[in-house]
């Protein structure tokens, strides 16, 4: 985990959430998770579940809750790698 | 997002839906009159939209009772126990709880909500971890916001995902409390619970498992005290969450606990110590339905005969349900838009149903939740059914008269069928509401 680089894992997450939304704007960094790609509160969540699989770590909800963009959380992911 | 943007986007949301039909949030029942029935736009409704679970609400000794403690002590108790002390059966109620549950503790709160507010805000502490499920009730996603402990969602009912996570947790300091619920309030599938309890031991010290029985309360178990007794874990679930607004049919809430030193919990639990006790009234009232409870045991295996039958019936009619019988049976739909549809056309033929969709429900579902009592006749149920495979048809949702609904018909004798027909006995209903009163 602590091998990854910030632009692989945002790589591998914008990777994954484009599979998960069905708009057609196309997914990019800057991405508002929320306000941009039409996943509710809950849709998020389980995006989540799947990124604590993916990146073998525990994200913690308060830890979502400040994140914004695709970037944001890309460095909560990177963040909480490094803890773990 | 100020409050004008947050009442614009939930009236851009939601706004289409109810132009389809009523709105849910807006129901008025102008009377009740039996824990199945009640009068909703002047027409009589089959109650299969409540919490009733044993139809407790008018049983006549529940109601002395109620009548009685008013009488004697008044309409409400004006402050908290902290700052203004407890009522004698507040502490009677506890220990009868305890009793039940052959725990050694019990704190009654306000309400079940509060329950789960007051309890996790008191165990998550600083540099703990509260694990909870992710198909949780608000109360407890809410609880978790409230509480200073770090949050971890795992998957619903999965032990392998909440032992995953556990297990990225090793060496740390705080207490881990693992948070569960016996039976899912909108698809009705219970917690595997032995396999939880499992991992929890495998986890080690200072991890807990708190398990909130709001809906398994009265319903699961040999005596009723819910899934922890039907997996027979109790040992291992540390604490037992519980409201009394469903099967016990009053409002407030509980926490048994063997945890030693369980009931300082009072002197720092915010949401005990800041909110007014429950009434003389809803006191007794619960403590009358736990006895009731237990001396009524048929009213379990007659909510079991009903759930049977209503699951079997509309999985029989075509329609998508949850996973296991349950006294909460949820049928899925392919649509926000179809739930609304057969939701407002169930109401229009009297049977009044809960509609779920997202965000309030998992994995993005539209469904609607049809819950059972024990006061439910087999007539009811039968005409339910009727009134759902006509409706159903109509909406096209499930096949007209296919092999399903032939081999429900043998099931029910045909009369649901008949039923179906002539749903519109208003008059009758109403007559008879108001001789009940
Ligand atoms: C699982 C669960 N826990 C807690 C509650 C809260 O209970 P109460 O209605 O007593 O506040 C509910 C129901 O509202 C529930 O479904």
């Amino acid at each position: 985990m602590g091998m990854t680089t910030a632009d692989e894992i945002e790589a591998r997450i914008l990777d994954l959430l484009s599979a998960k939304v069905k708009s057609e704007t196309a997914v990019t960094r800057e991405t508002n998770i929320v306000a941009d790609t039409g996943l509710d509160s809950v849709s998020v969540m389980d995006f989540v579940l799947e990124l604590e699989d993916e990146f073998d770590i525990n994200i913690p909800l308060d830890r979502i809750a400040e994140v914004k963009t695709v970037a944001d959380l890309a460095k909560a992911v990177q963040d909480l790698g490094k803890t773990s | 997002m100020g409050l004008k943007d947050r009442i614009a986007a939930v009236e851009a949301n939601y706004g289409r839906l109810r132009a389809l039909g009523r709105d849910p949030s807006r129901l008025e029942f102008q009377n009740v009159w039996s824990p199945t029935e009640a009068t909703l736009e002047g027409r009589p409704m089959m109650l299969f939209g409540t919490n009733n679970y044993l139809g407790l609400t008018f049983d006549p000794n529940v109601l002395e009772a109620a009548t009685a403690a008013t009488r004697a002590l008044g309409s409400g108790t004006t402050g908290s126990r902290i700052a203004n002390g407890s009522y004698g059966g507040h502490k009677a109620l506890e220990a009868e709880i305890a009793r039940f549950y052959a725990k050694q503790h019990c704190i009654v709160f306000s309400t079940g909500y509060v329950a789960n507010i007051g309890m996790i805000t008191a165990l998550g502490g600083k540099d703990d971890v509260l694990l909870i499920d992710a198909d949780s009730h608000a109360s407890i996603y809410d609880g978790c916001k409230m509480a200073d402990a770090e949050t971890i969602r795992f998957r619903h009912n999965s032990p392998e995902d909440l032992a995953k996570k556990l297990r990225r947790l090793e060496g740390h300091p705080g207490d881990k409390i693992i948070i569960v619920e016996g039976i899912y309030s909108m698809l009705g599938d219970t917690a595997p619970l032995a396999e939880f309890a499992a991992v929890k031991r495998e986890a080690g010290d200072n991890v807990y498992l708190m398990v909130d029985e709001a809906h398994s309360l009265g319903v699961l178990g040999e005596s009723g005290r819910g899934q922890c007794q039907a997996a027979h874990v109790e040992d291992d679930c540390d604490f037992i969450v519980g409201t009394f607004s469903k099967s016990v049919g009053t409002i407030g809430g509980y926490c048994v606990s063997n945890v030693e030193g369980f009931d300082w919990i009072r002197s720092f639990c915010r949401p005990y110590m800041f909110t007014a006790s429950m009434t003389p009234g809803t006191v007794s009232t619960a403590r009358a339905a736990f006895r009731r409870m237990a001396e009524r045991p048929e009213l379990r295996a007659k909510l079991w005969s009903n759930s049977a039958a209503l699951f079997r019936g509309l999985g029989d009619l075509g329609f998508e349900t949850g996973p296991e019988v349950s006294p909460v049976v949820a049928v899925k739909l392919p649509a926000p838009e179809v739930a609304v549809a057969l939701w407002n056309r169930l109401i229009d033929e009297g049977v009044y149903t809960n509609i779920a969709i997202p965000p309030a429900t998992p994995n993005a579902l539209s469904l609607l939740r049809v819950s059972v009592s024990a006061a439910h006749s087999e007539a009811q149920i039968e005409r339910a059914l009727g009134v759902f495979a006509s409706v159903g048809a109509e909406l096209g949702i499930i096949e007209p008269g296919t092999a399903r609904g032939e081999r429900f018909q043998v099931i029910t004798g045909g009369a649901a069928a008949k039923e179906a027909g002539r749903t519109r006995t208003a008059q009758q209903g109403s007559a008879n509401a108001a001789a009940t009163r």
